[in-house]
Protein backbone atom coordinates (compact mmCIF):
# COMPACT_ATOMS: atom_id res chain seq x y z
CA UNK A 1 0.00 0.00 0.00
CA UNK A 2 1.76 2.77 -1.06
CA UNK A 3 0.74 7.02 -2.70
CA UNK A 4 3.26 9.04 -4.18
CA UNK A 5 2.23 12.68 -3.68
CA UNK A 6 3.83 13.73 -6.93
CA UNK A 7 5.04 17.38 -7.41
CA UNK A 8 6.14 16.88 -11.23
CA UNK A 9 4.95 15.35 -14.13
CA UNK A 10 8.34 13.40 -14.05
CA UNK A 11 8.01 12.66 -10.35
CA UNK A 12 4.53 10.54 -11.39
CA UNK A 13 6.01 8.93 -14.45
CA UNK A 14 8.40 7.43 -12.42
CA UNK A 15 6.28 6.66 -9.72
CA UNK A 16 4.24 4.61 -12.36
CA UNK A 17 7.01 3.20 -14.18
CA UNK A 18 7.96 1.27 -10.81
CA UNK A 19 4.42 0.34 -10.14
CA UNK A 20 2.60 -0.04 -13.85
CA UNK A 21 -1.25 0.63 -13.25
CA UNK A 22 -1.45 2.38 -10.41
CA UNK A 23 -4.33 4.27 -9.10
CA UNK A 24 -3.48 7.81 -11.08
CA UNK A 25 -5.97 10.26 -8.76
CA UNK A 26 -6.64 13.79 -10.45
CA UNK A 27 -9.40 15.17 -8.52
CA UNK A 28 -11.35 12.25 -6.82
CA UNK A 29 -14.72 13.12 -7.78
CA UNK A 30 -14.97 9.53 -10.10
CA UNK A 31 -12.26 7.48 -8.10
CA UNK A 32 -13.62 8.39 -4.07
CA UNK A 33 -17.18 7.46 -5.40
CA UNK A 34 -15.59 4.19 -6.26
CA UNK A 35 -13.48 3.89 -3.28
CA UNK A 36 -16.24 5.12 -1.04
CA UNK A 37 -18.33 2.61 -2.05
CA UNK A 38 -15.93 -0.77 -2.47
CA UNK A 39 -16.17 -0.62 -5.70
CA UNK A 40 -12.10 0.00 -6.05
CA UNK A 41 -9.93 -0.80 -3.30
CA UNK A 42 -6.78 0.80 -4.10
CA UNK A 43 -3.49 -0.62 -3.66
CA UNK A 44 -0.97 1.80 -5.11
CA UNK A 45 -2.01 5.46 -6.01
CA UNK A 46 -0.43 8.38 -7.55
CA UNK A 47 -1.56 11.20 -7.01
CA UNK A 48 -1.10 14.34 -9.69
CA UNK A 49 -2.93 17.31 -7.25
CA UNK A 50 0.22 19.07 -6.71
CA UNK A 51 1.41 18.65 -10.38
CA UNK A 52 1.32 22.50 -11.33
CA UNK A 53 2.54 21.49 -14.94
CA UNK A 54 -0.82 19.97 -15.28
CA UNK A 55 -3.18 22.41 -14.22
CA UNK A 56 -2.51 25.40 -16.56
CA UNK A 57 -3.30 25.95 -20.11
CA UNK A 58 -1.19 28.13 -22.76
CA UNK A 59 -1.59 28.90 -26.17
CA UNK A 60 0.99 27.47 -28.75
CA UNK A 61 2.98 29.32 -31.21
CA UNK A 62 0.67 27.78 -34.03
CA UNK A 63 -2.14 28.73 -32.48
CA UNK A 64 -3.11 25.55 -30.99
CA UNK A 65 -3.86 25.43 -27.41
CA UNK A 66 -3.17 23.50 -24.86
CA UNK A 67 -5.17 22.26 -21.47
CA UNK A 68 -3.27 20.95 -18.68
CA UNK A 69 -5.06 17.46 -17.98
CA UNK A 70 -5.45 19.04 -14.36
CA UNK A 71 -6.95 22.18 -14.94
CA UNK A 72 -10.29 22.46 -12.85
CA UNK A 73 -13.72 22.88 -14.41
CA UNK A 74 -13.72 25.78 -12.35
CA UNK A 75 -11.19 27.87 -14.51
CA UNK A 76 -12.90 27.09 -17.30
CA UNK A 77 -15.89 28.50 -16.99
CA UNK A 78 -15.04 32.30 -17.53
CA UNK A 79 -12.73 34.11 -18.60
CA UNK A 80 -9.72 34.12 -21.50
CA UNK A 81 -10.66 30.31 -22.40
CA UNK A 82 -13.80 30.58 -21.79
CA UNK A 83 -13.89 33.35 -24.80
CA UNK A 84 -11.80 30.41 -27.10
CA UNK A 85 -13.98 27.68 -26.28
CA UNK A 86 -17.23 28.52 -25.25
CA UNK A 87 -18.60 24.88 -26.09
CA UNK A 88 -16.80 23.86 -23.08
CA UNK A 89 -16.71 26.88 -20.66
CA UNK A 90 -21.03 25.49 -21.29
CA UNK A 91 -19.99 22.45 -20.45
CA UNK A 92 -17.98 22.77 -18.01
CA UNK A 93 -20.59 24.89 -15.75
CA UNK A 94 -22.60 22.06 -16.53
CA UNK A 95 -20.33 19.55 -14.11
CA UNK A 96 -21.98 18.88 -10.47
CA UNK A 97 -21.50 22.05 -8.67
CA UNK A 98 -19.28 24.16 -7.53
CA UNK A 99 -17.80 21.74 -5.42
CA UNK A 100 -17.14 19.34 -8.00
CA UNK A 101 -16.01 21.90 -10.53
CA UNK A 102 -13.21 22.74 -8.18
CA UNK A 103 -11.91 19.19 -8.00
CA UNK A 104 -12.97 17.65 -11.40
CA UNK A 105 -10.95 18.39 -14.38
CA UNK A 106 -10.63 16.92 -18.23
CA UNK A 107 -7.87 14.46 -17.20
CA UNK A 108 -10.01 13.18 -14.89
CA UNK A 109 -13.24 12.80 -17.81
CA UNK A 110 -10.81 11.23 -19.74
CA UNK A 111 -9.35 8.70 -17.42
CA UNK A 112 -12.79 7.59 -15.98
CA UNK A 113 -13.78 7.95 -20.00
CA UNK A 114 -17.56 7.61 -19.50
CA UNK A 115 -19.71 8.69 -22.44
CA UNK A 116 -21.58 10.61 -19.82
CA UNK A 117 -18.58 12.78 -19.19
CA UNK A 118 -19.65 16.13 -19.84
CA UNK A 119 -16.52 17.57 -21.71
CA UNK A 120 -16.08 14.80 -24.23
CA UNK A 121 -18.65 15.45 -26.85
CA UNK A 122 -16.68 19.01 -26.66
CA UNK A 123 -13.49 17.19 -27.01
CA UNK A 124 -14.81 15.20 -29.93
CA UNK A 125 -16.67 18.41 -31.83
CA UNK A 126 -13.44 20.73 -31.16
CA UNK A 127 -11.34 17.65 -32.76
CA UNK A 128 -9.22 17.82 -29.98
CA UNK A 129 -5.97 15.86 -29.78
CA UNK A 130 -4.74 14.10 -26.27
CA UNK A 131 -1.16 14.36 -25.77
CA UNK A 132 0.16 11.15 -23.74
CA UNK A 133 3.33 10.51 -21.87
CA UNK A 134 5.28 7.53 -19.98
CA UNK A 135 8.91 8.12 -18.57
CA UNK A 136 10.43 6.91 -22.24
CA UNK A 137 7.77 8.32 -24.89
CA UNK A 138 5.33 10.87 -25.55
CA UNK A 139 2.30 10.24 -28.13
CA UNK A 140 -0.60 12.16 -29.33
CA UNK A 141 -3.80 10.46 -29.99
CA UNK A 142 -6.96 12.03 -31.17
CA UNK A 143 -10.09 12.16 -29.08
CA UNK A 144 -12.00 9.96 -31.77
CA UNK A 145 -9.02 7.60 -31.55
CA UNK A 146 -8.52 7.67 -27.91
CA UNK A 147 -11.62 6.36 -26.60
CA UNK A 148 -13.22 3.11 -27.28
CA UNK A 149 -15.84 1.67 -25.16
CA UNK A 150 -17.64 2.87 -21.79
CA UNK A 151 -14.53 3.62 -19.87
CA UNK A 152 -12.36 2.44 -22.36
CA UNK A 153 -9.53 4.21 -23.66
CA UNK A 154 -6.50 3.46 -24.98
CA UNK A 155 -4.29 4.65 -22.36
CA UNK A 156 -1.42 2.17 -21.20
CA UNK A 157 -1.12 1.50 -17.73
CA UNK A 158 2.55 3.23 -17.97
CA UNK A 159 1.00 6.61 -19.86
CA UNK A 160 -0.12 9.63 -17.98
CA UNK A 161 -2.65 12.21 -19.72
CA UNK A 162 -0.75 15.46 -19.89
CA UNK A 163 -3.67 17.25 -21.53
CA UNK A 164 -5.37 18.06 -24.37
CA UNK A 165 -4.49 20.41 -27.78
CA UNK A 166 -7.15 21.62 -29.90
CA UNK A 167 -7.71 24.64 -32.21
CA UNK A 168 -9.86 27.38 -31.55
CA UNK A 169 -12.71 28.03 -34.52
CA UNK A 170 -14.54 31.43 -35.41
CA UNK A 171 -18.34 30.07 -35.47
CA UNK A 172 -20.83 29.34 -32.91
CA UNK A 173 -20.56 26.91 -30.35
CA UNK A 174 -22.55 25.43 -28.20
CA UNK A 175 -23.07 22.45 -25.79
CA UNK A 176 -26.70 21.51 -24.68
CA UNK A 177 -27.12 18.51 -21.63
CA UNK A 178 -30.32 16.97 -20.62
CA UNK A 179 -30.46 15.31 -16.55
CA UNK A 180 -33.32 15.08 -14.36
CA UNK A 181 -32.80 18.37 -12.98
CA UNK A 182 -30.49 21.00 -13.67
CA UNK A 183 -27.55 21.22 -11.06
CA UNK A 184 -26.29 18.79 -10.14
CA UNK A 185 -26.83 15.85 -12.74
CA UNK A 186 -24.97 13.64 -14.80
CA UNK A 187 -26.39 13.69 -18.24
CA UNK A 188 -28.80 12.06 -19.89
CA UNK A 189 -28.00 12.99 -23.17
CA UNK A 190 -25.74 15.62 -24.59
CA UNK A 191 -25.31 17.75 -27.62
CA UNK A 192 -21.97 19.94 -28.92
CA UNK A 193 -22.07 21.59 -32.00
CA UNK A 194 -19.25 23.72 -33.30
CA UNK A 195 -19.46 25.74 -36.03
CA UNK A 196 -16.23 26.35 -38.59
CA UNK A 197 -17.75 29.56 -40.06
CA UNK A 198 -14.30 30.13 -42.86
CA UNK A 199 -14.95 25.89 -44.08
CA UNK A 200 -18.94 26.41 -43.58
CA UNK A 201 -19.18 23.44 -41.91
CA UNK A 202 -20.71 22.01 -39.04
CA UNK A 203 -19.44 19.66 -36.25
CA UNK A 204 -22.04 17.59 -34.37
CA UNK A 205 -21.47 15.37 -31.00
CA UNK A 206 -23.63 13.33 -29.02
CA UNK A 207 -22.46 12.30 -25.24
CA UNK A 208 -24.59 9.38 -23.05
CA UNK A 209 -25.77 7.99 -26.13
CA UNK A 210 -23.38 5.16 -27.31
CA UNK A 211 -20.73 3.18 -26.26
CA UNK A 212 -18.50 6.03 -27.42
CA UNK A 213 -19.28 9.87 -27.68
CA UNK A 214 -20.57 9.88 -31.42
CA UNK A 215 -19.69 12.33 -34.25
CA UNK A 216 -23.04 12.77 -36.01
CA UNK A 217 -21.41 11.84 -40.16
CA UNK A 218 -24.69 12.17 -42.03
CA UNK A 219 -26.29 15.02 -39.92
CA UNK A 220 -22.92 17.06 -40.75
CA UNK A 221 -22.94 16.58 -44.39
CA UNK A 222 -26.23 17.57 -44.59
CA UNK A 223 -25.58 20.33 -42.85
CA UNK A 224 -22.26 21.30 -45.05
CA UNK A 225 -23.81 20.42 -48.28
CA UNK A 226 -27.13 22.83 -48.08
CA UNK A 227 -26.04 25.78 -45.83
CA UNK A 228 -25.87 28.86 -47.31
CA UNK A 229 -21.86 29.35 -48.55
CA UNK A 230 -22.06 33.09 -48.12
CA UNK A 231 -23.43 35.73 -45.54
CA UNK A 232 -24.00 35.46 -42.22
CA UNK A 233 -24.55 31.85 -40.79
CA UNK A 234 -27.69 30.29 -41.35
CA UNK A 235 -29.24 27.05 -40.46
CA UNK A 236 -32.58 26.90 -42.23
CA UNK A 237 -35.78 25.51 -40.13
CA UNK A 238 -36.22 23.17 -42.23
CA UNK A 239 -32.66 21.99 -42.97
CA UNK A 240 -32.10 21.92 -38.98
CA UNK A 241 -35.44 19.72 -38.49
CA UNK A 242 -33.39 17.40 -40.72
CA UNK A 243 -29.94 17.58 -39.56
CA UNK A 244 -31.80 16.51 -36.47
CA UNK A 245 -33.74 13.72 -37.60
CA UNK A 246 -30.70 12.33 -38.71
CA UNK A 247 -28.42 12.91 -35.42
CA UNK A 248 -31.48 11.09 -33.41
CA UNK A 249 -30.91 8.46 -35.99
CA UNK A 250 -27.25 7.73 -35.46
CA UNK A 251 -27.82 7.97 -31.46
CA UNK A 252 -26.90 4.62 -30.20
CA UNK A 253 -28.77 5.01 -26.75
CA UNK A 254 -30.05 2.06 -24.39
CA UNK A 255 -31.99 1.76 -21.54
CA UNK A 256 -30.35 2.18 -18.39
CA UNK A 257 -30.43 3.25 -15.02
CA UNK A 258 -30.98 6.76 -16.03
CA UNK A 259 -32.85 7.08 -18.87
CA UNK A 260 -34.70 4.84 -21.73
CA UNK A 261 -33.18 4.89 -25.41
CA UNK A 262 -36.62 6.19 -26.68
CA UNK A 263 -36.10 9.02 -24.23
CA UNK A 264 -32.48 9.72 -25.46
CA UNK A 265 -33.08 9.23 -28.78
CA UNK A 266 -35.77 12.13 -28.76
CA UNK A 267 -33.49 14.40 -26.44
CA UNK A 268 -30.89 14.32 -29.05
CA UNK A 269 -33.75 15.44 -31.81
CA UNK A 270 -34.45 18.35 -29.85
CA UNK A 271 -31.02 19.55 -28.37
CA UNK A 272 -29.37 19.45 -31.87
CA UNK A 273 -32.54 21.35 -33.30
CA UNK A 274 -32.15 23.93 -30.38
CA UNK A 275 -28.08 23.97 -31.26
CA UNK A 276 -28.46 25.15 -34.64
CA UNK A 277 -31.40 27.24 -33.89
CA UNK A 278 -28.83 29.14 -31.91
CA UNK A 279 -26.26 28.90 -34.29
CA UNK A 280 -28.39 31.09 -36.86
CA UNK A 281 -29.22 33.51 -34.39
CA UNK A 282 -25.75 34.16 -31.84
CA UNK A 283 -23.10 34.82 -33.84
CA UNK A 284 -19.31 35.10 -32.19
CA UNK B 1 -3.03 -8.36 6.43
CA UNK B 2 -2.87 -4.83 5.68
CA UNK B 3 -0.44 -2.29 5.97
CA UNK B 4 -0.88 1.42 7.50
CA UNK B 5 -0.20 4.27 6.22
CA UNK B 6 1.02 6.92 8.46
CA UNK B 7 0.91 10.55 7.55
CA UNK B 8 0.18 14.13 8.83
CA UNK B 9 -2.80 16.74 7.51
CA UNK B 10 -2.61 20.73 8.05
CA UNK B 11 -6.25 21.24 9.57
CA UNK B 12 -7.34 24.63 11.23
CA UNK B 13 -3.97 25.83 11.38
CA UNK B 14 -2.61 22.67 12.85
CA UNK B 15 -0.44 19.85 12.15
CA UNK B 16 -2.55 16.19 13.04
CA UNK B 17 -0.76 13.01 12.82
CA UNK B 18 -3.02 10.20 11.05
CA UNK B 19 -2.00 6.88 11.83
CA UNK B 20 -3.00 3.44 11.31
CA UNK B 21 -4.71 4.35 8.40
CA UNK B 22 -6.16 2.77 5.32
CA UNK B 23 -5.12 4.21 1.69
CA UNK B 24 -8.86 4.67 0.76
CA UNK B 25 -10.00 6.69 3.35
CA UNK B 26 -11.31 10.00 2.59
CA UNK B 27 -10.98 13.32 4.20
CA UNK B 28 -14.54 13.20 5.53
CA UNK B 29 -13.57 10.06 7.27
CA UNK B 30 -10.45 11.05 8.30
CA UNK B 31 -11.89 14.28 9.78
CA UNK B 32 -14.52 12.61 11.60
CA UNK B 33 -13.41 9.52 12.75
CA UNK B 34 -9.35 9.80 13.69
CA UNK B 35 -9.43 13.37 13.89
CA UNK B 36 -12.33 13.90 15.62
CA UNK B 37 -13.77 16.72 14.23
CA UNK B 38 -17.64 15.99 13.14
CA UNK B 39 -18.58 18.89 12.41
CA UNK B 40 -18.51 17.93 9.27
CA UNK B 41 -20.98 15.30 8.06
CA UNK B 42 -21.31 12.36 5.56
CA UNK B 43 -24.05 11.84 4.04
CA UNK B 44 -24.27 10.55 0.39
CA UNK B 45 -20.31 9.60 0.26
CA UNK B 46 -20.79 10.83 -3.97
CA UNK B 47 -20.51 14.37 -3.95
CA UNK B 48 -24.45 14.90 -4.40
CA UNK B 49 -25.24 16.59 -0.74
CA UNK B 50 -22.06 18.90 -0.02
CA UNK B 51 -22.79 18.34 3.71
CA UNK B 52 -19.41 17.55 3.76
CA UNK B 53 -18.14 20.83 2.17
CA UNK B 54 -14.59 21.98 3.34
CA UNK B 55 -11.99 24.10 2.14
CA UNK B 56 -8.54 22.91 0.96
CA UNK B 57 -5.97 25.44 -0.07
CA UNK B 58 -8.57 27.75 -0.07
CA UNK B 59 -11.31 26.26 -2.33
CA UNK B 60 -14.88 24.43 -1.18
CA UNK B 61 -14.52 21.27 -2.23
CA UNK B 62 -16.51 17.92 -0.74
CA UNK B 63 -14.54 16.57 1.57
CA UNK B 64 -15.91 12.82 0.80
CA UNK B 65 -14.30 13.04 -2.67
CA UNK B 66 -10.95 13.47 -1.26
CA UNK B 67 -8.37 11.09 -0.47
CA UNK B 68 -6.90 12.18 2.83
CA UNK B 69 -3.18 10.65 2.12
CA UNK B 70 -3.56 12.93 -0.76
CA UNK B 71 -3.94 16.36 1.18
CA UNK B 72 -0.95 15.78 2.77
CA UNK B 73 0.28 19.46 2.04
CA UNK B 74 -2.75 21.39 1.80
CA UNK B 75 -4.34 23.63 4.16
CA UNK B 76 -7.93 22.18 5.30
CA UNK B 77 -10.44 24.26 6.82
CA UNK B 78 -12.90 22.58 8.79
CA UNK B 79 -16.68 24.24 10.19
CA UNK B 80 -15.10 23.80 13.14
CA UNK B 81 -12.63 26.69 12.69
CA UNK B 82 -15.21 29.35 10.56
CA UNK B 83 -16.58 30.74 13.78
CA UNK B 84 -12.97 30.92 15.59
CA UNK B 85 -14.26 29.52 18.71
CA UNK B 86 -17.96 30.48 18.62
CA UNK B 87 -20.44 31.71 15.69
CA UNK B 88 -19.53 33.22 12.46
CA UNK B 89 -21.78 35.99 11.07
CA UNK B 90 -22.82 33.51 8.34
CA UNK B 91 -23.82 30.77 11.49
CA UNK B 92 -25.61 33.40 13.21
CA UNK B 93 -27.69 34.72 10.11
CA UNK B 94 -28.65 31.07 9.83
CA UNK B 95 -30.03 31.00 13.26
CA UNK B 96 -31.38 34.51 13.07
CA UNK B 97 -33.53 33.76 9.93
CA UNK B 98 -34.29 30.07 10.64
CA UNK B 99 -32.30 28.32 8.30
CA UNK B 100 -31.58 25.39 10.01
CA UNK B 101 -33.95 22.80 10.71
CA UNK B 102 -32.75 19.53 11.29
CA UNK B 103 -29.06 21.08 10.91
CA UNK B 104 -27.52 18.57 8.60
CA UNK B 105 -27.01 20.07 5.97
CA UNK B 106 -26.13 23.29 7.85
CA UNK B 107 -22.33 22.94 8.08
CA UNK B 108 -21.94 22.10 4.62
CA UNK B 109 -24.44 25.40 3.46
CA UNK B 110 -22.49 27.31 5.98
CA UNK B 111 -18.97 26.51 4.26
CA UNK B 112 -20.52 27.03 1.03
CA UNK B 113 -21.59 30.94 1.71
CA UNK B 114 -18.28 31.32 3.60
CA UNK B 115 -17.01 30.89 0.34
CA UNK B 116 -19.54 32.61 -1.74
CA UNK B 117 -19.20 35.75 0.10
CA UNK B 118 -15.40 35.48 0.32
CA UNK B 119 -15.22 35.93 -3.77
CA UNK B 120 -18.48 37.93 -4.14
CA UNK B 121 -19.12 40.17 -1.32
CA UNK B 122 -22.96 41.40 -2.81
CA UNK B 123 -23.85 37.96 -4.41
CA UNK B 124 -27.31 38.52 -6.94
CA UNK B 125 -29.30 36.11 -6.16
CA UNK B 126 -28.19 33.87 -9.28
CA UNK B 127 -25.29 33.84 -7.77
CA UNK B 128 -26.13 32.70 -4.32
CA UNK B 129 -28.57 30.18 -5.87
CA UNK B 130 -25.55 28.76 -7.86
CA UNK B 131 -23.45 29.15 -5.30
CA UNK B 132 -25.61 26.13 -2.97
CA UNK B 133 -26.31 24.62 -5.87
CA UNK B 134 -24.56 21.60 -4.56
CA UNK B 135 -25.84 21.58 -0.92
CA UNK B 136 -29.06 19.48 -0.72
CA UNK B 137 -31.72 20.75 2.01
CA UNK B 138 -34.91 18.59 2.73
CA UNK B 139 -36.46 20.95 4.99
CA UNK B 140 -36.56 24.55 4.64
CA UNK B 141 -36.84 24.78 1.13
CA UNK B 142 -33.90 27.33 1.11
CA UNK B 143 -36.18 30.29 1.32
CA UNK B 144 -34.83 31.23 4.69
CA UNK B 145 -31.25 30.34 3.87
CA UNK B 146 -31.30 32.79 1.32
CA UNK B 147 -32.39 35.30 3.92
CA UNK B 148 -29.46 34.39 5.63
CA UNK B 149 -27.42 34.92 3.55
CA UNK B 150 -29.24 38.68 2.49
CA UNK B 151 -28.28 39.45 5.94
CA UNK B 152 -25.18 38.32 6.37
CA UNK B 153 -24.32 40.76 3.05
CA UNK B 154 -26.40 43.41 4.48
CA UNK B 155 -24.87 43.35 7.86
CA UNK B 156 -21.41 42.82 6.14
CA UNK B 157 -21.89 45.98 4.14
CA UNK B 158 -22.99 47.99 7.09
CA UNK B 159 -20.21 47.02 8.79
CA UNK B 160 -17.53 48.44 6.43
Amino acid sequence: MTIVNAQSVDEALEALDRRPGSLLLQGGTDTMVSVNFGRTRPEHVVSLRRVSELRGWHRENDGEVFVGAGLPYSAMENGPLATLFPALAQAARTVGSPQIRAAGSIGGNLGTCSPAGDALPVLAALEARVELRSLHATRTVPFSDFMIGPKRSVLRPNELILGVRMRPLDGFQGYAKVGVRNAMVISVASVCLAIDATARSARLALGSVGPTILRCARAEALINVEVEKSGPWHVPDDLARRAADLAADEAQPIDDHRSTAAYRRHAVRVLTRRLLDRSSREHP
Amino acid sequence: MTEQLIYTLRVNGTERAVRDSWIGESLLYVLRERLGLPGTKGACEQGECGSCTVFMDGEAVCSCLVMAASAVDAEIVTVEQIGDGGLSDVQQAFVNEGGVQCGFCTPGLVMAVHHLLERHPEPTDEEIKESISGNLCRCTGYGRIFEAVRTTVRSRSDAR
